[in-house]
């Protein structure tokens, strides 16, 4: 057995086995976390496969931040788990119906497939390969020659920045914000103004006022006169 | 190739790899060292002075100590995985040490995908802290776990763009690839830290915030926070993530020096100086990035949160995202960008 | 073994060495140091007394977005990549290209500011 055929069988292994965790493990956090192990092993796999370039962007994008996502979700939740247990049995038929289309479509998939027997008897080609490495065989056809594809992909990414923001984004009232350029820009003559009030009268209404506005960075409470005055 | 063969190749390559670590560890015991008396000179104060001469065995020191000191692991902690997330921190932040190039052929595996490969892990090193934050199972510790997450994922996206500045002046992911591109006859004057300069800056700013140094320490604010994620460490799991963080740290410097200091060639071209070996020079503008570090360190006031994440979001972000666009089409107009990347 | 590969097993070999390292110091302390737990010291942490509840609480939603504008970014990043790489190569259609993709992106970056999904309060 070859380096390489080990190597293959460690890291299939390893996604296999932890894949199968994923879904066995009754603390979320863990099953999250075998999630990435499974992640992790496949990006080895790629790298076997010689696709080096997808392999790092497998680690960088789902890795490091998909699943830091589903951790965050996971934890945000703060999920419950007995309720958990009580909904499986009012989803089963439901999460029963998908899994057997899915295991149908997957077994036509393998059935049907095949390869044309004209290729099979072709000669494989044997010439000068170019000498690229992969990231610059990728990048060399994907903004051009499938370029509508790309700026679908960036279609998608509009539309999945707006959807979080509309789903997520909760507008809270009465907080204050700091306006950094509105700070900046103040002078001194909005914010210092010189007064000597007489004894015991306090600070007339219009000067505190004036004042508010140039003090305050979100919205600037005018200066409330005393109750008692 | 027989067995034997193969055998002493990986245990070489073994060697190599330990010591490549061992002489990391034993400059970040003296890089911790410099820390501490830079930031005690700048108070005013001694700082570590009493083992050894002027202090100098002093991590050593720290080392035993920690090593000595009693393991608690908290009552109520998920035990594997508190154990797991320094494990994890530390193993991340060495890895990365395996494609960074010290001198002309000098690495330990030299990718194709070299620059990626450093970006990938330090991606990562988010988990260690996630995990050690929610293993704890301590209010203190998870505040700190989630705002230092949020915090690293901000500052990733400005790093990565300024990477790709780097890139396209090089066409290249390969680290030694991005210092060879810098030699020239111009020396220092060649290298992209002056001709991308905001781009070093973001970056240096950006690094700073990455491996939660001070003045972005908010994840270890002492004030508020204790000690953030680390609050239920002590020993030496408390050890191995202040080591994960220096390595991380020590990363971000190399990773500075190979893209914006020309990693390990002479800053003139001309005798005395292509006299020195490259290591050293590499060694020295390292030890410069990290000076910076370690000055800002001493004389900048931590940032509140939204601060914090206003700087990364609302400036970083689209200032890294314009230079990208000017620089790619100025090198376009000038018809300096590189050829098809090798 | 292709020349591909023969560049990543230094890289597993060296992943090996330093996981041993820091399994070595993750245990030691766990061999030599002296050790007498009590219920004080195995507590979690808290300013006093003992902690209420569980630590582990629901959170601001906002940390949820976050996660998943870096997503979006660090997908945009991951796209420039293999450009910067092919840069000299892919003439000006790929660098218009590239500009109206990250136009579209840009977009919605807009949007987020001005919904004030980047502001933190």
């Amino acid at each position: 057995m070859s380096v390489t055929a080990a190597f293959f069988y460690l890291f299939a292994g390893i996604t296999v086995a932890s894949a199968f965790l994923v879904i066995a493990s009754r603390n979320p956090v863990h099953a999250v976390l075998f999630l990435i192990l499974a992640f992790v092993n496949a990006a080895g796999l790629f790298v076997l496969l010689g696709a080096e370039f997808l392999a790092m962007i497998l680690v960088v994008v789902y890795v490091g931040a998909v699943a830091v996502l589903f951790l965050f979700v996971i934890m945000l939740l703060d999920i419950d788990f007995a309720s958990l247990r009580q909904g499986v049995l009012q989803y089963l038929p439901i999460g029963a119906t998908v899994g057997v289309i899915f295991l149908v479509e997957l077994i036509l998939v393998v059935t049907t497939y095949a390869v044309d027997p004209a290729l099979l008897a072709a000669e494989p080609v044997v010439g000068e390969v170019p000498v690229m490495t992969n990231t610059a065989a990728l990048g060399s056809v994907l903004y051009t020659r499938y370029v509508y594809f790309f700026q679908l992909a960036g279609l998608i990414l509009l539309v999945a920045m707006i959807g979080a923001i509309v789903l997520t984004l909760r507008e809270r009232v009465g907080t204050k914000r700091q306006d950094a350029v509105r700070q900046g820009l103040r002078t001194k003559e909005e914010a210092i103004g010189m007064t000597s009030p007489p004894i015991g009268k306090g600070l007339g209404k219009g000067l505190g006022s004036g004042l508010g506005s140039g003090l305050g960075s979100g919205s600037p409470a005018p200066a409330r006169p005393r109750e008692d005055a | 190739m027989t067995f034997w063969e193969a055998s002493l190749d990986v245990a070489l390559i073994a060697l190599a790899s330990l010591t490549l670590m061992s002489v990391l560890m034993i400059y970040i015991a003296y890089i911790l060292y410099a820390d501490r008396k830079i930031w005690a000179a700048v108070q005013l104060r001694r700082g570590p002075n009493v083992v050894g001469p002027w202090g100098l065995l002093q991590s050593f020191a720290d080392l035993l100590k920690f090593v000595l000191k009693e393991p608690v692991i908290p009552a109520s902690a998920n035990k594997g995985l508190f154990l797991l997330a320094p494990l994890v921190l530390v193993f991340l932040a060495l890895t990365a040490w395996a494609v960074i190039p010290v001198d002309a052929g000098w690495v330990i595996a030299d990718l194709n995908v070299g620059i990626l490969f450093v970006f990938a892990v330090s991606s990562l090193q988010v988990y260690g802290v996630i995990m050690a934050g929610w293993a704890s199972n301590s209010k203190y510790a998870f505040l700190g776990a989630l705002r230092s997450a949020a915090q690293m994922i901000s500052y990733e996206v400005s790093i990565g763009f300024v990477i790709i500045t780097v890139l396209l002046c090089v066409g290249s992911l390969n680290l030694t690839a991005i210092v060879e591109s810098q030699n020239s006859e111009w020396g220092i004057f060649g290298w992209y830290w002056l001709w991308l300069f905001p781009m070093f800056v973001i970056f240096l700013i950006s690094a700073l915030a990455e491996t939660n140094r001070p003045p972005f320490d908010l994840p270890e604010a002492e004030s508020e926070l204790v000690a953030g994620f680390m609050v239920e460490y002590s020993s030496t799991p408390y050890l191995l993530f202040m080591l994960g963080e220096y390595v991380a740290i020590m990363t971000m410097c190399a990773l500075m020096t190979i893209m914006f200091f020309g990693g390990w060639l002479p800053p003139f071209p001309i005798a005395p100086f292509t006299w020195v070996p490259g290591i050293v020079w590499f060694v020295l503008k390292m030890s410069l990035v990290f000076f910076i570090f370690a000055m800002v360190k001493a004389f900048v006031p931590r940032y509140r949160y939204d601060q914090l994440m206003r700087l990364g979001w609302k400036v970083f972000l689209p200032l890294s995202l314009a230079a990208v666009v000017i620089v790619a089409f100025v090198l376009k107009l000038t018809g300096l960008a590189p050829g098809v990347g090798a | 073994m292709t020349a591909l590969l023969a560049d990543y097993l230094p890289l597993v070999i060296f992943m090996g060495v330093a996981l041993f390292i820091g399994a070595i110091l993750l245990a030691a302390p766990f061999v030599v140091a002296y050790k007498s737990p009590d219920s004080e010291k195995l507590s979690a942490y808290e300013c006093g007394f003992n902690a209420f509840d569980d630590s582990r609480m629901k959170f601001d939603v906002r940390f949820y977005l976050v996660a998943i504008l870096f997503i979006i970014f660090d997908l945009e990043v991951a796209f420039l990549f293999p450009w910067a790489v092919t840069f000299g190569g892919i003439g000006w259609f790929g660098f218009w290209s590239m500009m109206i993709f990250l136009g579209v992106l840009t977009v919605g970056f807009v949007y987020e500011w001005k919904k004030g999904a980047l502001e933190w309060d």
